[in-house]
């Protein structure tokens, strides 16, 4: 990608992947994708590891993918590592760089929590009348909420917040009120968006 | 559940019917899988009835981790134990996970060229808008919240602007909206409660 960048990520920097996306799986309510802001905060804002528009393509890419919309973080992973073994072209060492981030930031993202809901799911359908049970859910439902409108203004505005990107908004805001007011499949949409982004109208 | 255990009902016959099961559910998901998820082991399969469905969701939306993940890891484990969680997870994630990879690579081929940047930025506005949409979806859903509408509200802008204009880190959001949230609907439940009310 044009806005790759190269890294010389050390084994200290490889465990620091590993350890920040196992300690956002705990905080992944809603989804992985709630955790979403954290990471372009760590990964571009703070580590510089990833590029505003991988970070941007990586969701978009596994949205119009089939499968769970989780593999974004593989996909983050997988830029990470490309970046780090000097991108696509640098030859096989890139590859296993590439791999090697998929493994840790799915890893790190799906430990912790798929453990947790293991042992607690059965527990939490035994005792689902028990106040603290219900005040968590009641408690967490417009955090959740927020943490998704967040996810799509950040990545709206990823790009920066010139005015010249008003079609770019207008274009999110125009997906984000055909999902919530229409039953539109999802795919029509990331294919209207790809084509508009193809003839360069945003 | 105790539907499934006396053996009337459909269930997998092995954990191979349970990994393809999954493939071919996580296959068909654009964009989400769980319209699928329902579709497919309720209205299809019939392992679930439509109550169980809603039980085993709650509870996979409110543990951390991605829904659907954690909605297949535990219907798994309902049949075959660990080693069916393990199962479930990995068809819904191996042959997606797969594709996905492919396709980035066969994309970073092609990466540089105008279009594919345009297309690529095109489909990342419509992906911000399916994500701040599905979080428009849910926001009729407060109605019923316990907390009542200011209260929700507020938490609701307090989170946004915290996350989303002064890029706090997630956990101290989380730890301080989160657990106010908590405690408060707790007390408001308890009101409830002693009201006799019918919650």
């Amino acid at each position: 990608m044009s806005a790759s960048l190269t890294l010389n990520l050390t084994l200290t920097d490889w465990l620091a992947l590993l350890s920040h996306f196992l300690s956002l799986s705990l905080l992944a309510i809603g989804g992985a994708i709630t955790t979403a802001p954290d990471m372009h905060r760590y990964l571009v804002i703070e580590q510089h590891w990833l590029s505003d528009s991988q970070f941007n393509s990586s969701i978009a890419l596994a949205q119009a993918a089939p499968g769970p919309n989780v593999l974004f973080v593989a996909l983050l992973g997988w830029n990470v590592g490309l970046n780090a073994g000097g991108g696509m072209g640098a030859g096989s060492l890139s590859w296993v760089y590439a791999l090697l981030g998929v493994v840790l930031t799915m890893l790190g993202i799906m430990l912790p929590s798929t453990t947790l809901t293991f042992v607690a799911a059965r527990w939490g359908h035994q005792n689902r009348e028990l106040q603290w049970v219900r005040a968590f859910k009641q408690g967490m439902a417009p955090i959740v909420i927020a943490l998704l409108l967040a996810t799509g203004w950040i990545l709206a505005t990823g790009h920066g917040s010139s005015l010249n990107n008003w079609p770019v908004w207008l274009l999110t805001g125009a997906s984000a009120l055909l999902v919530w007011r229409t039953r539109l499949h999802l795919l029509w949409l990331l294919a209207a968006g790809g084509l508009l982004g193809w003839f360069g109208w945003v | 559940m105790a539907a499934h255990q006396d053996g009337a009902s459909p269930r997998p016959s092995s954990l191979a019917d349970l990994f393809w099961s999954f493939t071919r559910l996580a296959l068909q998901g654009f964009g989400g899988v769980l319209a699928i998820v329902q579709r497919e082991l309720v209205e299809e399969k019939q392992w679930l009835t439509p109550e169980e469905f809603m039980e085993d969701w709650a509870v996979a939306q409110i543990l951390p981790g991605p829904n659907v993940v954690n909605l297949s890891m535990m219907i798994g484990d309902r049949y075959f134990g660990w080693r069916g969680a393990l199962t479930a997870v990995a068809g819904m994630l191996a042959f997606p996970l797969l594709i996905v990879l492919a396709l980035a690579a066969l994309f970073a081929g092609i990466a540089d060229s105008p279009g594919i940047q345009g297309a690529l930025r095109g489909m990342g506005a419509v992906a911000a808008g399916l994500i701040a949409g599905t979080g428009l979806k849910l926001i009729s859903s407060l109605k019923k919240n316990i907390m009542g509408a200011p209260v929700c509200w507020s938490l609701l802008a307090i989170t946004f602007i915290a996350i989303a204009l002064l890029h706090v880190p997630l956990v101290w959001v989380l730890l301080g909206a989160g657990t106010l949230a908590c405690v408060w609907a707790y007390r408001q439940l308890g009101k409830v409660q002693a009201r006799g009310g019918r919650e």
